[in-house]
């Protein structure tokens, strides 16, 4: 190795960590202060890792009652939309992409510029018309909003390279279409419906817009949980900064075992909705 | 045996044409998805324009007034104001990630030890969830007690006031956003830098290139469409950022960082007035439309004056 090959070597690993630090240290101050007491995150200057671990701030908030009711809120409002989107999203995609009707992607289109607040204001008058506010319906339904764009768009491009000489040849030899959907079509698409769930998964896991106006104080989910402890019940650092990791622990997990995935699914352009 | 299967479709017709086959219909399986479809995004854009030609608060009898809630907008000096948060907000929200994302791009496109990790790590901060950071943030940001006050005393510059002053709240507000949505612009660019040929490299090693000049000429322009991509998704998506900035201002101080999307959230759920909140959304949403016409237009006109009159 030259010198100059050497030069360009410590370049490029110092560019590596101008890069990837802003996200590593905000993580750790992240747990930083999620584990510290009330005298180490009001020190000055800044105690980064504290004598004393306060394990006691986790403790505290899976240990409040209300912690575990807005956890399984999430697990069911995040379950029940992205089970219905891939359901409908997914036979969608399949007709879509057979059909070629690629017209039909602009109403995804005008999915993914819409801000959420204007679905918010229609369905919450329905909803309140209905009857279902204070229960989890609502929410579930909004929800929809985020994942059945996001499945149906992933699927399209999806099914578009699945190759389709076999559905055809089945067809010829007198399979219903569905038989074809359901044995020849849908387990090659495994790898696509992964990348279509783990996103519906993360971005509705992370919605907050919704919650805030259509979740009362028993059908919050955890992203409007962890507001609502700002601004009412808990003013210590420690106990907040492990709501936050606690809520959003899930995902970073997620992020980092399914890394391939979900850049996969975000490149193919289907990006965030709501 | 491979011959024999691959016979085209064009050539199983040929053989069998006493049998015609028929494509089946794919429509049953649009079916469910086109009812949710109308359920959650047709209707609520049919209803959300019926209802700005309304006078519509909860609570009340609602009239039908035309235009008149349109009307209100451009005498309304909170949103006026609110368009030009936004905007600002949206030109730094596009510029800065699509900069150090293309740096970041560049970077994760060599080859190192343990990319494949740090990729991932990189990509964290936008799948975290928004509040959540968005609450650490706002400790960090703290001007006593914040944790960059003091990294700012490190290298020698004064305690900043952060998002707790008018001044300061949008670009530090932005600097989040910046920091949220980099790895998306990194993402996009990298898949632009995977499909770029090696030859045009090979050529310019040749002719003794220096790195910035292979930059500019050669790795520029070829990922110039996914640069137009890239920042056309990031200007949708901060427009309607909300998460973020609810979460650590509410629009304040005062209402000093409140975008369209914040002040439309206070007219239709602080203030209970539908009709007007409707008009927002709708104005809204053109300003999006909008705004991405301008993009297209301005990457047409540079895609004339790259290739001449007759492209």
């Amino acid at each position: 190795m030259n010198l100059r090959s050497l030069l360009g070597r410590i370049g490029l690993w110092f560019a590596v960590l101008v890069i990837v630090s802003p996200a590593i240290l905000f993580f750790l101050w992240m747990a930083s202060l999620s584990l510290k007491f009330e005298i180490d995150n009001a020190a000055y200057p800044p105690v980064f890792i504290p004598e004393h671990f306060a394990w006691k701030n986790y403790a505290d908030v899976l240990a409040s009652n209300r912690f575990l009711t807005y956890f399984i809120n999430s697990l069911i409002v995040t379950g029940s939309a992205t089970a219905l989107a891939l359901l409908t999203g997914v036979p969608a995609g399949y007709g879509i992409a057979r059909m070629a009707a690629h017209k039909s992607a602009i109403v995804i289109l005008i999915a993914r510029i819409t801000p959420g607040l204007s679905y918010l204001i229609p369905l919450f008058l329905l909803f309140q018309w209905l009857g279902l506010l204070g229960t989890l319906v609502p929410q579930i339904i909004i929800h929809l909003v985020v994942t059945v764009p996001i499945v149906i768009w992933i699927m399209i491009g999806y099914f578009e390279t699945t190759p389709m000489e076999l559905e055809e040849a089945a067809l010829i030899d007198g399979a219903t279409r569905w038989q074809v959907f359901r044995h020849v079509a849908l387990p090659i698409a495994k790898p696509g419906i992964a990348v279509a769930f783990i996103l519906a998964v993360i971005f509705s896991w992370n919605n907050f817009v919704f919650g805030i106006v259509l979740a009362g104080r028993e059908t919050r989910t955890l992203p409007v949980a962890v507001y609502n402890m700002i601004s009412f019940d808990q003013l210590s650092w420690g106990p907040l900064a492990a709501a936050a990791l606690i809520v959003t622990f899930p995902v970073l997990l997620l992020t980092v075992l399914a890394q391939r995935q979900i850049v996969a699914g975000l490149t193919a352009g289907a990006v965030k909705g709501g | 045996m491979s011959v024999i299967t691959q016979t085209s479709p064009a050539a199983a017709q040929a053989a069998a044409p006493e049998k015609p086959w028929r494509r089946p219909s794919y429509w049953p399986f649009v079916v469910p998805a086109l009812v949710v479809v109308l359920a959650i995004i047709i209707f609520p854009w049919l209803f959300t324009i019926w209802m700005s030609l309304n006078e519509w608060k909860v609570g009340a009898p609602t009239t039908f007034v035309g235009f008149s809630n349109y009307l209100r907008l451009p005498n309304d000096p909170r949103f006026i104001e609110a368009v030009g948060h936004t905007l600002v907000y949206t030109a730094l929200s596009v510029l800065l990630p699509l900069l150090f994302g293309t740096f970041a791009a560049v970077v994760f496109h060599q080859k190192f030890a343990g990319r494949g990790f740090l990729r991932g790590v990189f990509i964290m901060p936008m799948m975290a969830t928004p509040v959540a950071i968005g609450l650490v943030w706002t400790m960090m940001f703290h001007p006593q007690l914040g944790v960059l006050n003091y990294l700012l005393s490190l290298i020698g510059l004064p305690p900043q006031l952060w998002v707790f002053h008018p001044a300061t709240v949008i670009p530090s507000l932005v600097l989040v956003e910046t920091w949220q949505w980099t790895p998306l612009v990194m993402l996009i660019v990298l898949g632009g830098l995977a499909a770029i040929p090696t030859e045009p490299y090979e050529s310019a090693q040749i002719d003794g290139a220096n790195f910035w000049q292979v930059f500019r000429f050669i790795t520029l322009p070829l990922i110039m469409p996914f640069l137009f991509i890239a920042g056309m998704i990031r200007m949708i998506d901060a427009v309607k950022s909300f998460d973020i900035i609810f979460a650590i201002t509410q629009g304040g101080p005062g209402s000093a960082s409140e975008t369209i999307n914040l002040y439309l959230y206070s007219v239709a759920f602080a203030y209970y007035d539908i009709g007007y909140g409707s008009a927002i959304a709708v104005i809204f949403f053109l300003l999006i439309v909008a705004l991405a016409a301008v993009m297209l237009y301005f990457r047409q006109r540079m895609l004339w004056t790259e290739t001449g009159s007759d492209a």
